[in-house]
Order: structure tokens, then C-alpha cells, then sequence
């Protein structure tokens, strides 16, 4: 396949429509179910959402209307990162909307909302981001430094390749 | 009480729509405060106002020239805020990126089953 040498790393397109939102854009190679599912399977989450920046010890997931979801990673620096909410819109394989915690400031829910968009086998996933205060979203935006500053994506091309 | 100044930094600076929308005009030009006022559809003292939080984060230089005063973008200072931004953007593209390959071996392996 020639999508196994990673020819979209790197390609997602980040964006700030507001002064309370991010967006975050990018496209797959593959059907909007199966980017839904590694949205919404613990079991698939697992496998991506740490990134290169640690390593997934939870994804629960209870997908229905007001059912809640909780992940948690073990950054690269031994801390552990939560994330949690609940899910409000539930329309597979369109629409995602949850709400979401970064579990050291409660206080700051953010509302997020997934579209999948496919078209001739491509998917396009927005992860549009809304939060209640424009502080709040530039907090959210530093915490991406969340798994420390060793990115080392070169690891990542690597560790990915021996699944083959 | 102590009140925490609003324009400390780049970041800071850049946080008000009206100062980000100058910083565009500027671009690669160098204008008065006239020509901002213009472009911006904003008054000159308000204009004035914003450049002086700006000169005073370095995001923008001036150059007087007799009576007449420049303003232009100081580029390297609006580093940090690119980094900033590109921090996050790493993170997400690296989850992205795995969440990529996650994807290509789910299609794999239904093309074998």
C-alpha cells in the first residue's frame, strides 16, 4: 500500500477560527467508519492517541448519549496525562461531539466536535475545539506540550514500521 | 492589588484581535500611523495605542525619518508565538500520524481476511 510509507506524517492543519476555538484538519486514507471506530473502540485508541508522546493505560469509552469517556497516557516523562467527558452526539460514521477535561483543570471543560467527511475513499476529520474562554483555549493549546519537549519522530517512523 | 499588565510578552501582545489585524496590515511594509489608521479603518490614537504595546514587546521597530515616524514588523520577536503554536501542532500530528497508521493496518488486514 502506498500509504505505508507515512506519505501524509505531518500534514495535519491547525487553525484558529476564534478567539475560543482550534481547529485541527487531516486527512486519511481510509473509510469514515473506520476513522470513526479508532475514535470510538478503547482497543483502537490505544494504539494512536499517545502519539510518540508516551504510552495509552486507559481508554474507557461508553458510547452512548451521556455515557462518559476517559483516557489516560503515561507521557514520555513519567507523568500521567487524563482526559474525560461525555459524549453528547453520537452519529457514526459523521459526527462526534464530546465534552472534554483536561483532569488537571477541571474546571475548563472544552466542547468537541468531530466531523468525518468522505469522499472517493479519503476521509477528512475536523477536530473542532470550543472553549468557554479565550484563556482557556490558549491553556489548552500550551498543554500540547503535554508528553515534554523529546519528540523524536524518526522513533516513531520506527516503531510503527515493525508492525509490517 | 496588583494588576497583571495585559501586554508582558509577544503573546500577550498578539492576543488582541485589533493588534494582530495591525500586524497583518504592516506585513513586510513600513508604515505611518496615518496609513494604519487608514487601512484599518480605525482612529489614529487608537492606532497609536496598539503600536506603542507592540514597540513595547519589540514586535514592532520604528524609524523616524524628520518629522515623520515608520513602523515595521519586527519579525524574529514573533518567534516564540510560532513555536508556541508549533508545539502543539507536533503533538497533534504525531497522534495523527499513528492514528494513520493504525488506520492502513485495519484496511490491511481486511484485504487478507
Amino acid at each position: 500500500m502506498s500509504n505505508s510509507t507515512g506519505s501524509r506524517y505531518g500534514s495535519a492543519v491547525f487553525t484558529l477560527p476564534s478567539d475560543q476555538e482550534i481547529l485541527v484538519t487531516r486527512v486519511f486514507d481510509a473509510p469514515a467508519e473506520l476513522v470513526f471506530d479508532a475514535w470510538t473502540m478503547p482497543d483502537l485508541v490505544k494504539r494512536w492517541w499517545a502519539g510518540d508522546r508516551g504510552k495509552v493505560t486507559e481508554a474507557q469509552i461508553d458510547l452512548r448519549i451521556g455515557g462518559r469517556w476517559r483516557w489516560v497516557m503515561t507521557a514520555n516523562g513519567g507523568f500521567e496525562v487524563a482526559f474525560s467527558g461525555e459524549y453528547r452526539e453520537i452519529d457514526r460514521p459523521h459526527r462526534l461531539v464530546r465534552t472534554e477535561v483536561f483532569e488537571m483543570f477541571p474546571e475548563a471543560e472544552a466542547l468537541s466536535t468531530l466531523t468525518f467527511e468522505e469522499f472517493h475513499g479519503l476521509t477528512t476529520l475536523r477536530i473542532l475545539g470550543w472553549y468557554p474562554t479565550k484563556d482557556i483555549r490558549d491553556a489548552a493549546i500550551a498543554s500540547g506540550m503535554e508528553g515534554g519537549l523529546q519528540t523524536s519522530l524518526d522513533a516513531l517512523e520506527g516503531l510503527v514500521r515493525n508492525e509490517e | 492589588m496588583a494588576r497583571t499588565p495585559t501586554t508582558t510578552d509577544a503573546f500577550s501582545a498578539v492576543a488582541e484581535v485589533s493588534r494582530r489585524a495591525l500586524l497583518n496590515a504592516l506585513g513586510t511594509e513600513e508604515a505611518t500611523v496615518g496609513d494604519l489608521a487608514d487601512w484599518l479603518g480605525l482612529s489614529q490614537p487608537q492606532v497609536s495605542k496598539h503600536l506603542a504595546v507592540l514597540r513595547a514587546v519589540e514586535l514592532v521597530s520604528v524609524r523616524v525619518d524628520g518629522r515623520r515616524r515608520w513602523y515595521r514588523v519586527n519579525g524574529p520577536a514573533l518567534q516564540p508565538v510560532f513555536e508556541w503554536a508549533r508545539n502543539f501542532e507536533s503533538t497533534w500530528n504525531s497522534r495523527l500520524d499513528r492514528l494513520d497508521d493504525v488506520l492502513v493496518e485495519l484496511q490491511t488486514k481486511e484485504e487478507l481476511t
